[in-house]
């Protein structure tokens, strides 16, 4: 798994052997092939038909949808963990499709990159421009991240929402760093939430 | 592409009568199939490929009567995504087909031909013939069960009536319930036949007079469906056929009617007018979810097969949003499932043409 980002190995070596596991926008299914590797019955959906298409070419149960849309297909409680990996930014409705997760998962593992991030900030502050940065490499006007998060927002919405937070990594750089001041320290966060 | 020899082509006389939906049964069916590869010791390996409408058994060995390479010749063969030397690879001629095995124009037991005296089947009767072919065969589980559009309808068929026996499910350009648009246009070729005064009620065996002008309509009409509005604009346009003006007549003026004529034409040589009422009468009749009492997700909750549902962009008869009507009920059903839009030019034939991306799909979805 050292092939892996970073944050889809700390996902993979926290899901437990032989979970079902449901990765929504699994991209080119390297967390899925991982988590199958550990005995999961893991599958995942994905919008891009290209990212599909090489999914199912590696013998993994991938099906091309909308996770604003096609989540509501799934029966309650028909995971152990539903994966959203650095997509909940581009989801048209982030909230529902949180509530989504939770009602056809006992868990969700959520990751998304805090642009509350110091770089960031400064790239706001000095420059007066939409940040582009490692994890948000893209401009305004053609970026996918169509819903920008801090981690205090989240953490804002989990309350509101009456999600309980079971776990929490931060990653600066591709390390893992402490909570303390992750809003302004951590370029990433994935979170363990359940309802 | 060399067509790969079959080891075998043979016809099988089943020993029972086989039961109908339409609570009928036929004695002494025979089925007419072909086999690739060798079945495995353990009988572990074999890979049942159910055939499309107008399709047969010769899968991947030159057709006797067109002299063709055989309809899937570029999916099924050594090393080919249904790879042969790892696969034993069975297709059968559908019941009600008209390539050997029973159907409207084989002999019923008073020695006539059955034509309209044929029972009405359904695709599960097709699927109920498969399973009777492989269980004389000594075959009680496959690796998996393939096929594209009606053949798709069979595989998930199979997997919800039978549902330990297929390992894989793949269901190409298919669809659970037959909508609306296509049971129409299966009636306008059913018309097409009986408006024939060739088709004489279904008697025209011997007469030496067959409804071949009728079927070659329902043949150039159905074509029209299994291509797209860009791949005929791209093959032949506007273009004239062999003449540089418009005649003022109606003769086939355009490459495209010419086309179609010698789709219509040539098809009557190899296709029995009857059996394509037939099979087209039980495509229409298709409706998984129904077979359920509605929900179509019942269908598939005894299964503990992995399904691959495959749909192309350009598919306008068995569009997209059936495959993903499909996937959704496998979904709640709880099958391992994967659904894959595929971007292809051809429509509803992309499914036997070259698109690379089904080749890797189908690999992929075989070595798992």
């Amino acid at each position: 798994m050292s092939q892996l980002r970073p944050d889809l190995a700390l996902i993979a070596a926290h899901v437990a052997p032989g979970a079902r596991v449901l990765d929504v926008g699994c991209g080119d299914g390297s967390l899925l092939e991982a988590l199958r590797g550990k005995g999961c019955d893991a599958r995942g959906m994905e919008i891009d038909p290209g990212d599909v298409e090489a999914c199912v070419a590696k013998g993994l149960s991938v099906i091309q949808g909308d996770a604003d849309a096609d989540l509501e297909f799934y029966p309650d409680q028909s995971f152990d963990y539903a994966i959203l990996s650095e997509t909940l930014q581009t989801m048209m409705r982030p909230a529902q499709v949180l509530d989504e997760l939770l009602r056809i998962s006992r868990h969700a593992v959520v990751s998304f990159p805090n642009f509350a991030h110091w770089r960031v900030r400064l790239s706001l502050l000095t420059g007066g421009r939409m940040p582009v940065t490692r994890l948000l490499p893209v401009a305004w006007y053609e970026t996918p991240n169509i819903h920008h998060v801090t981690i205090a927002d989240f953490l804002a919405l989990l309350a509101e929402r009456g999600i309980t937070m079971e776990q929490a990594w931060y990653l600066s750089g591709d390390k893992q760093i402490g909570a303390g001041l992750a809003n302004l320290r951590a370029e990433h966060a994935i979170y363990l939430l359940a309802r | 592409m060399d067509a790969v020899p079959p080891i075998q082509s043979e016809v099988l006389a089943l020993e029972e009568p086989l039961p109908l939906d339409s609570g009928q049964s036929i004695a002494g069916v025979r089925i007419a199939y072909e086999s690739y590869g060798k079945l495995s010791p353990a009988r572990d390996n074999v890979v049942l490929v159910c055939h499309a409408t107008t399709g047969d058994q010769h899968l991947a060995s030159t057709h006797p009567i067109t002299g063709k390479p055989g309809w899937w010749n570029r999916m099924v063969g050594p090393g080919r995504p249904i790879d042969t030397s790892r696969f034993f690879v069975i297709c059968a001629n559908v019941l009600g087909g008209c390539m050997g095995s029973s159907g409207p124009g084989s002999l019923a037991p008073d020695g006539k031909p059955w034509a309209m005296r044929f029972p009405v089947i359904t695709i599960r009767d097709m699927v109920r013939a498969q399973v009777a072919l492989l269980d004389t065969l000594g075959i009680e589980r496959v690796y998996a069960v393939v096929g594209g559009s009606m053949g798709g309808m069979q595989a998930l068929s199979l997997a919800a009536n039978w549902p330990e026996l297929a390992e894989r499910v793949l269901c190409i350009a298919g669809t659970a319930t037959m909508p609306a648009q296509n049971i129409a246009f299966q009636e306008v070729g059913r018309q097409a036949v009986m408006a024939d005064p060739g088709w004489q009620e279904g008697n025209y065996y011997g007469t030496g007079k067959a409804p071949d002008a009728g079927l070659s309509v329902a043949r150039m009409a159905a074509h029209i469906t299994y291509l797209s509005e860009a791949s005929l604009t791209e093959k032949f346009g506007r273009r004239l056929q062999n003449r540089d003006e418009k005649t003022f007549g109606f003769d086939a003026d355009f490459q495209v009617e010419s086309y179609l004529r010698h789709q219509g034409a040539t098809f009557k040589d190899r296709f029995d007018a009857n059996s394509y009422l037939y099979l087209t009468r039980a495509m229409s009749y298709f409706d998984l979810a129904e077979e359920q009492s509605g929900r179509l997700a019942d269908a598939f909750t005894r299964t503990k097969a992995r399904f691959c549902v495959v749909s192309f962009d350009s598919d306008w008869l068995y569009p997209t949003e059936l495959s993903r009507t499909l996937a959704h009920a496998l979904n709640a059903a709880g099958a391992p499932v994967s659904f894959v839009e595929l971007s292809a030019p051809f429509g509803h034939d992309s499914f036997l043409l070259d698109v690379p991306a089904l080749d890797r799909v189908v690999t992929g979805f075989l070595s798992q």
